[in-house]
């Protein structure tokens, strides 16, 4: 069991720097995911907590110790790939058996750790099977177990799930989640499926063109998103995004239309509000010109711009509604659903 | 189902395929089938008669000591050359797979010996162990080795095992790095983290996962040494001294071309076809059991 803390930590390829100054500490115990669009450098940071890129410039710490110029073997670490790198030419026990057996412990010992890591991830029968004869989900579960048995003080997880049919990767998640609560490993999980990052984490680090953009509970992020990109990328539907003028209490709408609130800025600025805080109203100030309607079942999202202008939006409706194109509907949002950032630097302006 | 496509019958098809076929029957099954005759015939010493004597040719190899110590000699003679020469490659490429800066430098000098051609090899180290002139007699000195290979059978053997062996590596050099290239990073990572150092990784991950090419490898070099290095024993050796270094295919012409014992000459390149032919479907028996990844 371990903290980690990572400390004005940058990464640099040929002179161009991918990562730029990222701290983050992280307590014993929790599950911490980062997320962020492909290349933004989540992978790379991972990688460079397990030893397998060196470190431009920081400091790694885990537990209280620097860990730099470790290497992998040592940093008491087990991480899952997403391509699972089982050893092609090895029985599932093997695999799982392999780390244990370098670092020397004694056979019935190995044994026992490999029977309680294949029982607890019921791939007891699979055992004297090669990776190549299981299914996709079984060897995700191997590579699980190969992590577990080392019984480390930090699990990695390299977007584990993504080679995953759909269902499976709901099924497998929520396995991920209650395996963690119950060994209680300090875990870092890297992916780009906000839903995932945002079931899994206890706390999540969004990575954008590597930069930290905001790094705390879901729920922070969800209801008080601290950058633009932040507030686009958690939720889905995302948020939308209207640019308003500011003053004296009032938002401007880019067609005329005033919002009432009570902000003490001024000026120009982006409103954010999420399609399903968006309530219909037929004296609401907000006109949606609808343009297409996708029903889900348990709600309605209806697409279109804001009237008179190309702004496009989406408003999520309680379960099914008929909405023609071309019909106009008016919402209201409260107060404490509106999310208000500056245009310039896309930094929330607190209320 | 497919719908298949006719066509009328044509000559086009066969005009394609013709250049193949004749190139095959002029070049390969007409001398074959003349070896295959010959093999059968013994010729009067001034080459004015031949008698037809079926099999008495091979008989008389079998009972011929000279030829069955020549049998052994090249077996292990190809053995030591495979042997050596792929456990060096293995090395280089264990080291060329690591190297991240000027990889391609290095791997392109790496593949140089293999465009010299076997005659200019065996010359080149025919100077460097000429007993009185080479450079390495001179430093063996040193170490109190008295070397001439013209004299002493088990340094000539020594030296055309070398010289054979060092123009193959480049080759087996290439097969192994492509091997360990396409075993996945992610694959070597796991091993790292699970505390696997270099060597051990090395030993248990990268080694069982090129099986495939070492058994490739070994069936290619056992060819190779078998026949290619005709040249380089014709310019070190010519197959001494007193036939120390004689390999089958060098008695062949030794036998044949020197000795003008056609029949018998003929005789043993017939068995060297057969020999190379099992041990093509040997590996082709083989290979189809891959590793996957």
């Amino acid at each position: 069991m371990a903290n980690i803390n990572l400390v004005n930590l940058t990464k640099s390829y040929d002179n161009t720097e991918v990562l730029h100054h990222i701290e983050g500490s992280i307590a014993d115990g929790e599950f911490i995911v980062i997320v962020g669009p492909s290349g933004c450098g989540k992978s790379t940071l991972l990688r460079m907590i397990a030893g397998l890129e060196t470190v431009t410039s920081g400091e790694v710490f885990i537990g209280d110790k620097m860990v730099n110029d470790v290497e992998p073997a040592h940093r008491d670490i087990a991480m899952v790939f997403q391509n699972y790198a089982l050893y092609p030419h090895m029985s599932v026990e093997q695999n799982m058996a392999y780390g244990l057996k370098i670092r020397g412990l004694p056979k019935d010992e190995i044994a026992k750790r490999v029977r309680e890591a294949a029982e607890i991830l019921e791939i007891t029968e699979y055992l004297s099977r090669k990776p190549r004869q299981l299914s996709g989900g079984q060897r995700q579960r191997v590579a699980m177990g190969r992590a577990i048995v080392r019984d480390p003080q930090v699990f990695l997880f390299d977007e584990p799930l993504s080679n995953l049919d759909a269902k499976l990767r709901v099924q497998m998640r929520l396995e991920i989640r209650k395996l963690q609560k119950r060994l209680g490993v300090t875990s870092i999980y890297v992916t780009h499926d906000q839903v995932e990052a945002m079931t899994l984490g206890d706390r999540l680090m969004v990575l954008n063109a590597g930069y930290v953009e905001q790094f705390g509970t879901p729920v922070e992020l969800y209801q008080c998103p601290e950058t633009v990109f932040v507030a686009g990328f958690i939720g889905s539907p995302s948020m939308n995004f209207l640019s308003v003028t500011v003053a004296d209490g009032v938002l401007t709408l880019e067609n005329g239309a005033t919002v009432a609130f009570s902000n003490g800025h001024s000026g120009t600025a982006l409103l954010g509000v999420r399609p399903e805080s968006l309530i219909a109203n037929p004296d609401g100030a907000v006109r949606l010109k609808v343009e297409m309607v996708e029903q889900l079942g348990a709600n309605t999202l209806v697409h279109g711009h804001l009237e008179g202008t190309g702004t496009e939006m989406v408003a999520s409706l309680p379960g099914i509604e008929t909405v023609e194109s071309g019909t106009v509907l008016r919402f209201d949002a409260p107060q404490e659903a509106l999310h208000l950032f500056d245009a310039a630097t896309q930094k929330r302006l607190e209320t | 189902m497919l719908k298949r496509v006719h066509f009328p019958p044509s000559v086009l098809p066969y005009l394609l395929v013709a250049p193949q076929v004749i190139i095959t029957l002029v070049f390969f099954i007409w001398p074959a089938s003349q070896a295959l005759y010959q093999s059968f015939l013994i010729e009067d010493a001034f080459g004015l008669s031949s008698e037809f004597v079926w099999f008495e040719n091979f008989v008389y190899l079998w009972n011929d000591e000279i030829y069955l110590a020549t049998f052994w000699r090249t077996g292990w003679f190809s053995l030591a050359v495979a042997g050596l020469s792929m456990s060096f490659a293995l090395v280089l490429a264990g080291f060329a797979d690591r190297v991240v800066r000027g990889a391609m430098i290095y791997r392109t000098l790496l593949i140089w010996p293999y465009a010299v051609a076997p005659v200019l090899a065996g010359a080149l180290w025919v100077f460097m162990f000429n007993p009185t002139l080479g450079i390495f007699p001179y430093f063996l000195e040193f170490a109190g080795i008295d070397w001439n290979h013209y004299l002493k059978s088990g340094q000539a053997m020594l030296l055309v095992i070398l010289a054979a062996a060092w123009k193959q590596v480049a080759y087996n050099f290439l097969f192994y790095l492509a091997a360990m290239q396409s075993i996945p990073k992610t694959v070597i990572e796991a091993a790292a983290i699970d505390g696997a150092g270099p060597i051990k990784r090395f030993a248990t991950i990268i080694f069982p996962l090129i099986s495939p090419t070492t058994f490739f490898l070994l069936v290619i070099n056992a060819v190779y040494a078998f026949f290619d290095t005709f040249g380089i024993i014709h310019a070190i050796t010519q197959g001494g001294p007193a036939g120390s270094t004689t390999i089958l295919v060098y008695k062949v012409f030794n036998d044949g071309f020197v000795g003008l014992d056609l029949g018998g000459s003929a005789a043993q390149s017939v068995i060297l076809m057969f020999l190379v032919i099992s041990m093509t479907v040997v590996q082709f028996g083989y290979v189809e059991r891959k590793v996957e990844y």
